[in-house]
């Protein structure tokens, strides 16, 4: 923790800012314990960042490291871009949790346990000989040893729940103890419990129960030697109205939102995957906003029935991850050969293959942008924070519709579950852009493009005089019909190219995020890189390196300033979370000798990770 | 939805014929069934410009082409989800999906599955020519037991499907067959597809003559027709051929060939067809000749059409909606929310 100014033990210490990892069996809660948590920071003002890390299976085997699920929350009374690189806090519910996480906290760090689940029997399968709590093992820590279990039940005894509920409570508990700790408010987790178990509400006053008996064993019990209360004071944020949001809600609320000022119904074909499956739960939830929602049977409908439904004018939306957008690429090709509006999101995850299902990793980008049979270009954007997730998901619904092309848009696992404080957007601020479908029916052809974006003419099914037929075979580009003639298709393959060529006439000019436009070297980014970048880029400004950072959200078409921007610099360092992207298009585009930083370990970046590479590369160069 | 108007003056076989050359080999059983389906159109009343062709990928699929309607030739297999999505978007287009015993029940054979369940209110021809064509004489999912072909030469070890069979068990709530050369019939059970509100699915027994010519012979060809085809009617007895009938037999769920007017079997002892049994469809479904004739026409639809899945999607769409479209301000802004003032020194921070 970064101390702000020394108190006596009496009062709250005042901190600027604190990293708490909670972490047990994926059965105890854990996600909600620091979803809660963060909910709360918020509300408090402080600035924050989270990082949900779960285990692929539902519910493994209580008590085993494979099955142990951590939430990290970073808050601060300044503003912050990442989780944090490593826990100053770390709540272990079991021996497991404590095996897995514990090389993550600082040294010297708080170590909080749940001493009631450290039996012989979960010991052992965490795969410890000895009790860790009892062989000097952790004296490098600051130890919090409380039997968590035995006062939890305690504190819900009058509620008559049966064992299994009552010890489930124990994340309420441990919330509470928590809440003491750093000063954070009980009101809006016992609200959101009162709603949450409305109809069952023994159990809602048995976990405020234990949520306040938490908070009254910090308040009374005697604590350890160098333990006690924080204060992290407000952040201060722009003004404006705020909430927490995740990239999967921003993302669901960006595509409405899209739609609304494209002035088209969306409809969304969907097929349930990890980590995008939240994106179609959101959204099935705004059926009043304008989309019509499809659980498809598989990846393969689900990308069909938005691209039928593109035809027949509504806009077509797919959301996936890595896997599905393999299978969607056949279909996808349709939907370029036709020439239809269509936005495909993909939350890359892990790979190849199944990969890491919950895992994050960027290893999507050079299959979205080359990934298909043939000569296949379309629109790539990536977001690059959880609330950019919407800005980003409005640009892909109006490249789409304007240019009558696929968009794909990258986000990711990370991305996906984070959440940090976002400034909500008054969309009525939002430039509207109203799609027209033809209606005229002289000199009409399917093909007939605008001479200015190169898009074709939006025709569609119960427009009298328009009737046509469109596919997957080459088209003649002066009839829209089949054609098999070799310039012809040479025109076609070109034309095609060139529409998505012009969208860079049609996007922002790429900006230096941080840091001067020319110098020593520019740190480029993209996605979910965005935090750890930045942070480690100031960090090596102040230590007076001169290193820029220019992250980029339009993957291609890309910005058409970016080659003359690069070349600006001594060196092009490209952090990215796979075995190297990114990198391998600026070199081949721009002839740079870029080189990359690879971290494929499906978690992010650690700013320290970052900042030791920007170092190593100017001190040796 | 309420149906659109027929158009006025009433429209031909010709305004449904587009500029496009037809590309088919000669003498295949697909132009049989492009001019039933122009022929029949007309009939129906429907417009041009709310008529929408689906297909796949195949010989059949090339039908939107020939088509003077809307039409969409998308990928292998994927008509219907592709069929799925232009209901989703407008539940008002008439749809007929078009697709070949390869992509439909082969590559496509999952979406054709649900499609069926779905109950989506449009149409689907099956062409079943028990060969893929546009491949160059492959065996298909639909080829019998034995069939040599180039990527068979010691004959297919793979059990056929039966479409019909197939539709029934996926659920299907209108199934029914025709032939490709046999307009009068064909156009019948097209008309009475439309009329369904659900999956209307017809398989066609089409000919190839160029990689599997005389498929159907056994049943189609003039001479035999009327002894190994059972024209089925709701209502009326089970009869074929001469003084033949069908029906069950005694103690069991077997359906059995009778002779009427031999050993006592009189009209009254065999089988009425009621469209509206599914078990009984099943039975009729699994005819094959020579012990039995194959049936055409409906061989299934169901007394309770229930709701098609689109209308039962905009039907939640309007309910979701009866107080208009939600205001997407108001909803981002709902439950955990906080306001930060303006910091009055005027050091306010970049968010």
């Amino acid at each position: 923790m970064d101390t702000f100014a020394s108190t006596n033990s009496t009062t709250r210490e005042l901190i600027e800012s604190v990293v708490i990892r909670f972490a047990g069996d994926s059965g105890d809660g854990m996600q909600l314990t620091g979803s809660q948590f963060s909910d709360t920071t918020a509300l408090m003002g402080n600035d924050l960042s989270t990082l949900p890390d779960f285990p692929a299976e539902i519910r493994a085997p209580a008590g085993t490291t494979f099955g142990v699920s951590g939430f990290q929350v970073h808050f601060a009374a300044h503003d912050i871009m990442t989780p944090g690189d490593a826990p100053d806090v770390l709540v272990a519910m079991n021996p497991a949790a404590l095996k897995v996480n514990l090389r993550d906290l600082k040294p010297g760090g708080l170590l909080v346990v749940n001493t009631g689940a450290f039996s012989a029997g979960n010991l052992k399968k965490a795969g410890y000989d000895k009790n860790p709590l009892e062989d000097g093992s952790l004296d490098g820590y600051r130890l919090l040893k409380i039997d968590i279990t035995k006062h939890t039940l305690q504190s819900v005894e009058p509620f008559g729940l049966g064992n299994k509920e009552a010890v489930r409570a124990k994340n309420m508990w441990t919330l509470g103890l928590m809440m003491w700790m750093f000063g954070r408010e009980r009101e809006s987790t016992a609200e959101w419990l009162r709603g949450k178990f409305a109809k069952n509400p023994a159990v809602a006053d048995a976990n405020i129960a234990a949520l306040n008996a938490g908070h009254v064993y910090g308040e009374t019990a005697e604590m350890p030697q160098g333990i006690h209360a924080y204060e992290v004071p407000k952040a201060r944020l722009a003004a404006g109205h705020y909430r927490n949001v995740t990239g999967n809600e921003a993302t669901a609320w960006g595509l409405v939102t899209g739609g609304k000022l494209a002035g088209l119904e969306l409809v969304l074909g969907s097929y349930p995957i990890t980590p995008a499956s939240t994106i179609l739960h959101a959204l099935s939830n705004l059926r009043a906003y304008g989309v019509t929602t499809f659980q498809a049977e598989d990846e393969i409908a689900a990308v069909c029935a938005a691209i039928g439904a593109s035809y027949a004018g509504s806009l077509g939306i797919t959301t996936t991850s890595g896997p599905g957008l393999a299978l969607k690429t056949e279909a996808i090709g349709l939907a370029v050969s036709t020439e239809l509006p269509l936005v495909i999101v993909d939350v890359q995850r892990g790979g190849p293959s199944t990969g890491l299902p919950t895992k994050t990793e960027q290893s999507d980008l050079l299959f979205a942008v080359y990934g298909r049979n043939g000569d296949c270009p379309l629109v790539v954007l990536a977001a690059s924070t959880p609330g950019d997730c919407f800005t980003m998901a409005v640009e892909a619904v109006r490249l789409a519709t304007k240019y009558m092309t696929p968009v794909i848009l990258l986000t990711d696992g990370f991305l996906a579950n984070s959440a940090e404080p976002w400034k909500i957007p008054d969309i009525d601020t939002l430039t509207p852009f109203p799609v027209q479908h033809r209606k005229d029916a002289a000199g009409f052809h399917p093909f007939l493009r605008d001479p200015q974006t190169l898009a074709r003419n939006w025709a569609i099914p119960g427009t009298p005089g328009l009737e046509h037929r469109i596919g997957g075979l080459e088209k003649n580009y002066d009839s829209g019909n089949i054609s098999y003639d070799p310039d012809n298709h040479h025109k076609m393959v070109k034309v095609r190219a060139a529409k998505v060529a012009g969208v860079a006439d049609d996007i922002p000019l790429q900006t230096i995020d941080q840091g001067e436009d020319s110098g020593d070297l520019l740190v480029v980014g993209w996605g979910s890189t965005f935090g750890a970048i930045s942070s480690a880029v100031l960090g090596a400004r102040k230590a007076g390196f001169k290193v820029s950072h220019a992250h980029i959200r339009y993957m291609h078409p890309m910005p058409k300033n970016l080659g003359e921007l690069l070349k600006r610099f001594k060196h092009v360092l490209v952090p990215e979370m796979n075995n190297g992207m990114l990198v391998k298009i600026l070199r081949s585009d721009y002839l740079v000798d870029a080189r990359g930083l690879n971290k494929i370990a499906g978690q992010p970046f650690k700013i320290a990770e970052i900042e030791a590479e920007i170092r190593g590369l100017l001190a040796s160069a | 939805m309420t149906p659109l108007d027929p158009p006025n003056p009433p429209l031909t076989r010709k305004d449904f014929t587009s500029d496009q050359e037809v590309r088919w080999c000669p003498g295949c059983g697909d132009y049989a069934i492009l001019a039933a389906v122009q022929r029949m159109l007309p009939e129906i009343g429907v417009r041009r410009e709310n008529t929408v062709f689906v297909s796949g990928i195949g010989c059949s699929s090339r039908f939107p082409y020939y088509m003077n309607t809307y039409g969409f030739h998308t990928i292998h297999g994927r008509a219907p989800a592709i069929a799925t999505g232009v209901k989703l978007a407008n539940p008002q287009l008439d749809v007929w999906m078009v697709t070949g015993d390869g992509d439909g029940l082969s590559i496509g054979g999952n979406h054709l599955m649900h499609v069926l369940r779905r109950n989506l209110n449009l149409q689907i021809i099956l062409f079943n020519n028990r060969i893929y064509g546009l491949t160059k004489g492959q065996y298909s999912p639909t080829s019998l037991l034995g069939k040599r072909s180039p990527s068979t030469p010691m004959g297919s070890v793979d059990n056929p499907v039966v479409p019909a069979a197939f539709a029934l068990g996926c659920g299907a709530r209108f199934v029914a067959r025709g032939v490709d050369t046999d307009a009068k019939n064909l156009i019948a059970v097209l008309k009475r597809a439309h009329e369904f509100q659900g999956t209307g699915f017809v398989e066609v027994f089409q000919n190839c003559p160029v990689f599997n010519d005389g498929a159907f012979d056994h049943f189609t060809a003039k001479d035999v027709s009327g002894q190994q085809q059972l024209h089925l009617e709701h209502g009326k007895p089970m009869r074929f051929g001469d003084d033949k009938g069908l029906r069950l037999r005694p103690g069991s769920l077997d359906i059995e060939v009778v002779t009427v007017g031999e050993g006592g079997v009189s009209e009254a002892d065999l089988l009425v067809h009621d469209e509206t049994n599914r078990a009984q469809a099943f039975l009729l479904a699994s005819l094959e000749p020579p012990a039995f004739p194959v049936a055409v026409g409906v061989l299934f639809r169901s007394a309770e059409p229930g709701v098609s899945f689109e209308i039962g999607m905009h039907e939640q769409n309007r309910q979701a909606r009866a107080r208009g479209l939600g205001d997407i301000n108001a909803l981002m802004r709902k439950g955990h929310t906080w306001k930060v003032d303006p910091d009055p020194a005027g050091g306010e921070q970049a968010g």
